[in-house]
């Protein structure tokens, strides 16, 4: 039953997509209700299965396979596969995308292209679910893609801007270069396995089967497969196509660069987690570690409301990929869970503040105040209440403060990397961990504060501010409500007691035992240890983060731009991003630019330069040839002639016409024959 | 299996059909231009139908390849039969044709494109009598080289293909037509020289005793050729692994290698792309190309199995050169056509690692590739064509926001691009998934170089795709009109092959997979 309700789970989105790209133009209210109302009934559907699943079918795995196509004696399957994970990720895609179809009937009002818009939604939001419920590698990498494509549709959705359709271009590509490794990561382990299916891989490899016989093959096809997630979630070094993502309407920037596209790794990493070795599993901590840093410093310094939260979302992607990583498990996918609520929040909120924003500086008139500048903004908070409130909730569920979600779920995150480095001295996780825990409340007090709090830049501007529309504001409320604990875990301090930890459980490593990571049992050890160590020390930082963005930006006991100058080279730096885009554009845009270049100079001046060359030479040839002919052979031809000529003038001399002479010649002839044949 | 109509085997209506067509032209008034066209649309049209009822009929558990017995629609005369040659014995060249999981897709293909590219010729006003007729001459030696199972009949149709496509580009091309036309003339006539000597050596190597009389005859009949019994002690072509049949085989992939065309052999297909009117480049791209592969898996791999097993690396590595270099190529490109023309090297290196790969799924995969990049390209340049109608440029950079204008032709166009670029859920992706499968399993290291041509592919793909359809429309495109009911149509019909292709690829999978099997064994057991 669960395999069948998913199939139309994923279904009835497609049909919205189908419709509306036919018929949309032609519907009523361009189908905006079409659309909506078929995610709605997605979401209905898909909370009935996550119920019903949980409450009744809690350990069991159901799963469905159809032959897709038979090459030789192979048959590839595809096939479904639903449990807890896929079960919780597909209220995840459904809900999120659900909000944001209704918040973004306010938003997208007078867009020009309003019914592609929404079904483009659709489309996006039927491959999020196919990348769910699939139970096979291959199958997940085609809807891998086609949300890679949605995605970039949707950010060239204003595609008269150049700087939209360089984002979409440059999101699409990145993204090709990491699914470059996961497609090769798959052919490996096809090579081996003859299969897809995630069962059967593990199940083989469980069974001591190895690709091409080595363990170094099963890391490498581990960390391949990974590659995908380092595009899709925007890990380093692939991280830099998320901020430019956001050229794209910021409801959409909500559900796909925030809540659920970019979630798909770290989904991924989750669906392959008993495949990934020890080795596997600590490139992938280091990965994310490293992008929660890089990421989070990036975000202290930018005034761009969106490109905050982007790299706010990077910074909070690195630490799920760190969690699974450490093998944190089910705290890294809580974590994508709680994160999918309050970002969506956060990326809505803003939303709403850059419609109000536009409403305003369109009937002024200004056409050159930057709409999504927080420098631009300040005091809204009594202009704008449900959005103010229910940012300031999201906000503090980002920060980690206890009675949130998101402290549930960031304290097992750290608690988590915590104990990693107990069990085997890689510290600097958990150092990464706390500071970038710092780091957040820190720049998301920043953006608060500046953008609803203080006064405003210019008292004129804000003053015809008002608060969005209700559907822009109730999608808003649901998400604030989301992100408090009690939808997770009914004890606010121990997310390990709620139905989310029973439900989801860090599956078995399947890999020879002396590649596996620290089993559950001995991690979970390490981490009762220092639990509320852990905790404690969160909840500090935290607090101090979020004290160092009031005195700075509230009290003005601090000035931001001394402290700027103070760091000198790593704010210029971090302000210009650590400039990865200069670095690649030179290096690998450039580079392959100047390949191109010289790769068309080769073929048409070298490989069809002796194309030519040769039919020179043998026009050159036959000019000699035909010098030779007309000279040379025709010449002797002529010269035969000529001498024919001669010798018949010369002979016609001995023709007398006399009778006697002739008599002569004709003896002389017989006696000559015949001095020669005796 | 046989079939007839009207006491005439099916492959020769199938093949002869636009020749028919092609007098009825040459019968019709020049003036009369619409009839002509119609005569051409009904003819091609009517091929369709009957590669129809072959996919129909076919039986998709037979072997083919190198058993006669097996391949279906057969059609088996003695053409010209010559007694007692002083030393060489009896003549015999026949007409014999019949269809396998190896050809059938591209009769299909064949059909389907020929079709379309009298639709996509509708709006040719030069000469449209020379035209139409040359055309048809073309349509008719394309299939009849799918179908021939006699060498000699294969060359006779590989041949006549040459002379119609020289006038169509040379007559009805753009500005550089006659550099164009000859070149092609030239590099495809020196494979076809090539071929023709391997021809004569393999016909004066293999014999067969007649089981009637018991004579021995020398014989063109390529299946034949593919049996070691059957060469004569001490012919030049006789034994395995011998120097003159890797020169052989040599002489025979430099032409097919021309035709695909694999670098370095390929610099003859962007000129004549570019130059060629747009049906022709829909021909040349979609079906043209397509005999270069397969001549090399209908006569390379099973006449020589063991000088294809010697050079398959080498064979390999040309593909992976091609999708790489055809790709970066394309990149610098910044006219329209020649960019898609690069691309199709590219796409065509897929196909030669996938059945360079000599494992099934590679096999499966690569012929596959070659039916969906004739599906593709011709989607591609069609779409070409119709900018080109309306603005008399190919160039990258004088277009832009023609989506706002022509929001149908976009959609249509955006298909195919992502199609060309690999896209999951579209056809091509389906065949560049297995061959690569293929390849990976055969070579790792060639697969792997040659999977980051995707990722160029996808750079040139969404770049073009910005130049020509995103952005602001510039002043002088904005009288644009969108696609005519009869430009939809030609490309309704591919696309619905693109996407129910790359949905559920097994209708095509189906046909082929038996005697491509069957192939990789004969082939890998060194053809025994």
């Amino acid at each position: 039953m669960f395999t069948q309700l998913s199939i139309t789970i994923l279904l009835l989105p497609l049909l919205g997509f189908l419709l509306l790209i036919f018929f949309g133009k032609r519907l009523p209210r361009q189908g905006d209700w079409l659309a909506s109302g078929l995610i709605l009934i997605s979401l209905l559907l898909s909370l009935y299965l996550l119920i019903t699943k949980v409450t009744s079918h809690s350990a069991e795995v159901f799963t469905m396979t159809f032959s897709w196509a038979v090459v030789g004696s192979l048959n590839v399957e595809f096939g479904i596969l639903i449990d807890n994970l896929a079960a919780v990720m597909l209220v995840v895609a459904t809900l999120i995308s659900t909000l944001v179809h209704f918040f973004s009937i306010g938003y997208m009002k007078e867009d020009v292209r309003y019914s592609r818009y929404f079904a483009y939604l659709g489309f996006f939001s039927f491959s999020m679910l196919g990348i769910v419920i699939t139970d096979n590698l291959l199958l997940m990498y085609v809807f891998w893609e086609l949300v890679g494509l949605s995605s970039y549709l949707l950010i060239g959705h204003w595609y008269e801007k150049k700087s939209a359709s360089n984002a979409a271009n440059k999101a699409f590509i990145v993204n090709r270069i990491g699914d470059f490794g996961m497609f090769i990561g798959i052919m490996i382990l096809f090579a081996t396995f003859s299969t897809f299916t995630f069962e059967s891989i593990f199940d083989s490899i469980g069974s001591g089967q190895l690709p091409f016989g080595s363990h170094g093959w099963l890391t490498a096809a581990g960390i391949l497969i990974f590659c995908g997630a380092v595009g899709k979630s925007a890990q380093f070094p692939l991280h830099v196509w998320l901020p430019d993502a956001m050229e794209g309407p910021t409801p959409v920037s909500a559900l796909i660069h925030a809540a659920t596209m970019v979630a798909a790794g770290v989904y991924m990493v989750a669906r392959v987690f008993p495949m990934l070795t020890a080795d596997a599993l600590l490139v992938i901590a280091y990965i994310g570690a490293i992008t929660a840093l890089i990421a989070a410093t990036i975000a202290i310094t930018q005034f761009d409301i969106k490109k905050v939260l982007a790299y706010s979302t990077i910074s909070q992607l690195g630490y799920m990929i760190m969690a699974l990583g450490v093998g944190a498990y089910t705290a890294g996918f809580m974590h994508l869970v709680t994160h999918a609520a309050f970002k969506a929040g956060l990326f809505l909120g803003s939303g709403s503040v850059i419609y109000a924003m536009h409403k305003v500086l369109h009937a002024q008139n200004d056409h050159h105040t930057d709409a999504q500048d927080i420098r631009n903004m300040g005091g809204l908070k009594s202009k704008m209440p449900f959005t103010y409130w229910t940012f300031l909730i999201f906000t503090l569920a980002i920060s980690g403060i206890p009675f949130t979600s998101g402290f549930l779920s960031k304290d097992e995150i750290l608690a988590g990397s915590f104990a990693f480095s107990t069990l085997n001295g890689h510290w600097l996780l958990p150092v990464i961990g706390f500071a970038v825990a710092g780091l957040t409340a820190f720049y998301m007090f920043r953006l608060l504060i500046l953008t609803f709090h203080g006064k405003p830049s210019d008292e004129s501007r804000i003053a015809g501010i008002t608060e969005s529309p209700k559907v822009m504001t109730i999608p808003l409320m649901i998400l604030a409500s989301l992100s408090l604990f009690f939808f997770y875990s009914f004890n606010p301090f121990g997310a390990a007691s709620g139905w989310f930890f029973g439900a989801i459980e860090r599956p078995m490593s399947m890999v020879p035992e002396i590649l596996q990571p620290a089993t559950a049992a001995v991690f979970n050890e390490a981490l009762h240890g220092i639990h509320t160590t852990a905790m404690i020390l969160s909840i500090l930082i935290a607090a101090g983060g979020i004290l160092l963005a009031f005195a700075v930006y509230q009290w003005k006991k601090i000035s931001a731009d001394k402290l700027a100058e103070k760091a000198g080279f790593l704010y210029k730096g971090a302000y210009n991003k650590w400039y990865f885009d200069e670095m690649y554009d030179k290096v690998f845009v450039g580079g392959l630019l100047l390949l191109t270049r010289i790769m068309k100079w080769f073929d048409e001046n070298i490989i069809d330069g002796i194309v030519n060359g040769s039919a020179s030479v043998m026009k050159g040839i036959s000019n000699i040839s035909g010098w030779f002919d007309n000279n040379v052979v025709d010449g002797l031809v002529n010269a035969t002639a000529t001498s024919a000529d001669r010798a018949g003038s010369m002979l016609s001399k001995i023709q007398t016409g006399k009778i006697q002479t002739y008599l002569v010649y004709v003896v002389f002839s017989f006696l000559a024959l015949f001095v020669l044949f005796m | 299996m046989e079939l007839q109509i009207l006491g005439i085997g099916i492959l020769t209506w199938l093949v002869f059909l636009p020749i028919v067509g092609m007098l009825v032209v040459l019968l019709l008034p020049d003036k009369n231009r619409n009839a002509i066209r119609w005569t051409a649309a009904i003819a091609t049209g009517a091929q369709v139908v009957i590669a129809g009822i072959i996919f129909a009929l076919f039986d998709r558990t037979q072997l083919g390849i190198n058993e006669a017995e097996s391949f279906q629609f057969v059609e088996q005369f003695s053409w010209i039969t010559v007694d007692a040659v002083p030393w060489v014995g009896r003549i015999e060249i026949s007409y014999f044709m019949g269809i396998d999981g190896l050809s059938i897709l591209m009769v299909i293909l064949t059909a389907l494109i020929g079709f379309i590219g009298v639709i996509s010729s509708w709006n040719i006003d030069k000469m449209v009598k020379g035209y139409f007729a040359l055309y048809l001459l073309l349509v008719t030696s394309m299939m009849g080289v799918f179908v021939s199972l006699d060498f000699f009949l294969f060359f006779i149709f590989w041949e006549a293909m040459l002379l119609p496509m020289y006038f169509l580009i040379g007559i009805w091309g753009g500005p550089r037509r006659e550099y164009a036309a000859i070149k092609f003339f030239l590099y495809t006539f020196v494979g076809g020289i090539l071929m023709l000597l391997t021809m004569l050596a393999l016909y004066f190597s293999v014999a067969y005793t007649d089981p009637a009389t018991g004579q021995s005859v020398h014989t063109f009949n390529i299946l034949h050729m593919m049996n070691p019994a059957n060469y004569i002690e001490g012919s030049l072509l006789a034994g395995i692994d011998t120097t003159w049949r890797y020169v052989a085989w040599m002489a025979l992939f430099i032409n097919f290698a021309i035709k695909i065309p694999l670098f370095p052999f390929h610099t003859w297909l962007p000129d004549a792309h570019v130059e060629a009117p747009t049906p022709i480049s829909v021909i040349l791209a979609g079906v043209l190309l397509k005999l270069g592969a397969y001549g090399i898996l209908r006569l390379n791999f099973p006449i020589f199995p063991d000088a294809t097993l010697y050079f398959v690396y080498f064979m390999a590595a040309l593909g992976m050169i091609s999708i790489i270099y055809g790709a970066l190529c394309a990149m610098a490109q910044d006219d329209f056509k020649k960019l898609i023309a690069y691309s199709s090297i590219s796409h065509m290196g897929i196909v030669v690692i996938g059945i360079a790969a000599l494992n099934t799924q590679g096999m499966v995969g690569g012929v596959l590739q070659m039916f969906n990049h004739g599906i593709i390209t011709a989607v591609l340049f069609l779409a070409v064509g119709v900018l080109y109608d309306r603005t008399h440029t190919r160039g990258l950079y004088d277009f832009g926001g023609i989506a706002n204008q022509m929001p149908k032709y976009t959609g249509i166009a955006m298909v195919g691009m992502f199609a060309a670029l690999g896209l999951p859920g579209l056809n091509g992706f389906v065949s560049e998934l297995f061959s690569f499968l293929g390849a990976f399993e055969a070579y790792k290291w060639i697969a792997i170089v040659s999977v980051t041509g995707i990722i160029i592919t996808a750079g040139y793909i969404l770049w073009t795709i910005q130049r020509i359809f995103l952005g602001e429309t510039p002043e002088k495109l904005h009288d644009l009109k969108d696609l005519t009911a009869r430009e939809i149509m030609m490309f309704v019909p591919l696309l619905i092959l693109i996407i129910l292709l790359g949905v559920y690829p097994s209708p095509a999978i189906e046909l082929m997979n038996t005697s491509l099997s069957h192939l990789v064994e004969f082939v890998t057991m060194g053809g025994s």
